[in-house]
């Protein structure tokens, strides 16, 4: 590793002044200079520091193009994924803060655990259960094969909806934005079989109805979903089922 | 009772509520812009159904509204949870509906 790499007088445009968190739950944000390039993304950053500065540092990443969701960190106090977030669009008079995502535990340095992010997807009922054997005929759909209005199916998975999410802050068991948006993705899934079980999971304590309603998920969504959406229609779907006599 | 349930009474009662304090609001700048005494306004409401039903429904809705969403908020922000804070928000509801109730059977009767 070259501590100090020659100077790339084409691209350089500048020295930028990044603090990244370093450490599990306790830590601290430690400071790094790091030249500024032209087209430089946040996941640039946070790479040139592990190769030149920092061989320790823990980040996760896998794409570099929006694909795959594992990027995921706070900069600037925002959730984002860093491989799409351009340095020249968020860096505050050359400052970068980067941190690991809101709302989950912190393995180290930029990695957070993503364990208690999938359990959620569980307990929302988020688990497939089709109604066909493999004797069956494959499930003939045809757009729109979804009922729902909104393409909840999108979402990849990233976490930065929960980690943007002011109710998860405020109370862990509540089962956020990404795995009520799942759920909602089941709802309108013809081939989905337990339909019970997400109307129970989805309006227990800690359920849909613990959303305030803030929209602060489909604010950060990188991809541009609408989880609050999907949450709203979860609670039409939920009392509907209520009203129609469900014993719940 | 579950939260889902909760969730559709304090609906239910918000959606009661929301004319009734528009109504409410209307009626206070009413009284007070006429410059009404409270006794020209006891003279109103003395022996009318129809205002002790306007706000026996209005005190009826509230005293369901506000345990629910007080007991949502100290959930959410202080942690507290069970029993004990259950009762404490039916405690609250009963109060406020006696009190109510009190206040309206004042104006009324």
């Amino acid at each position: 590793m070259d501590e100090t790499p020659a100077k790339d007088t084409a691209n350089d445009t500048g020295h930028l002044r990044v603090a990244i968190w370093r450490g599990g739950a306790e830590g601290a944000y430690w400071a790094y200079d790091v030249p500024q390039r032209a087209n430089q993304t946040v996941l640039d950053v946070v790479t040139w520091v592990q190769r030149h500065l920092e061989p320790t540092l823990a980040y996760r990443f896998a794409c570099r193009v929006g694909v795959c969701g594992s990027c995921a960190m706070t900069v600037n106090g925002r959730p984002r994924w860093t491989c799409r977030t351009h340095v020249a669009n968020v860096a505050e008079g050359g400052k970068l803060t980067l941190g690991p995502l809101a709302n989950l535990p912190v393995v180290r340095d930029l990695v957070t655990d993503m364990v208690p992010f999938f359990d959620k997807w569980q307990a929302a009922g988020g688990r497939f259960q089709g109604k066909r054997t493999r004797d069956d005929t494959v499930a003939v759909l045809k757009p729109p094969a979804l009922d729902t209005d909104e393409p909840a199916n999108q979402c990849i998975n990233c976490g930065v909806c929960n980690a943007a999410c002011g109710v998860l802050r405020r109370r862990a068991d509540y089962l956020g934005p990404a795995a009520l948006n799942r759920a909602w993705e089941l709802v309108g899934d013809p081939r989905h079989a337990d339909r019970q079980g997400l109307l129970q999971a989805t309006m227990a304590d800690g359920g849909c109805h613990a959303c305030h309603s803030h929209g602060s998920c489909t604010e950060h969504c990188p991809v541009g979903l609408r989880p609050s959406a999907s949450i709203a229609g979860l609670k039409r779907w939920t009392l509907a089922g209520l009203l129609r006599g469900y014993a719940i | 009772m579950t939260e889902a349930r909760l969730f559709l009474l304090q609906r239910a009662s918000a959606m009661v509520l929301a004319p009734l304090v528009l109504v409410h609001l209307g009626l206070i700048l009413y009284a007070v812009r006429d410059g009404l005494s409270a006794a020209e306004i006891i003279a109103r409401t003395q022996g009318s159904l129809g205002w002790a039903a306007f706000y026996g429904l209005f005190v009826l809705a509230a005293a369901v509204h506000a345990p629910i969403g007080l007991r949502a908020v100290l959930r959410e922000w202080t942690g507290w949870r069970g029993l004990g804070l259950d009762i404490a928000v039916l405690i609250l509801g009963g109060v406020l509906l006696v009190l109510g109730l009190r206040a309206v059977w004042a104006v009324v009767a």
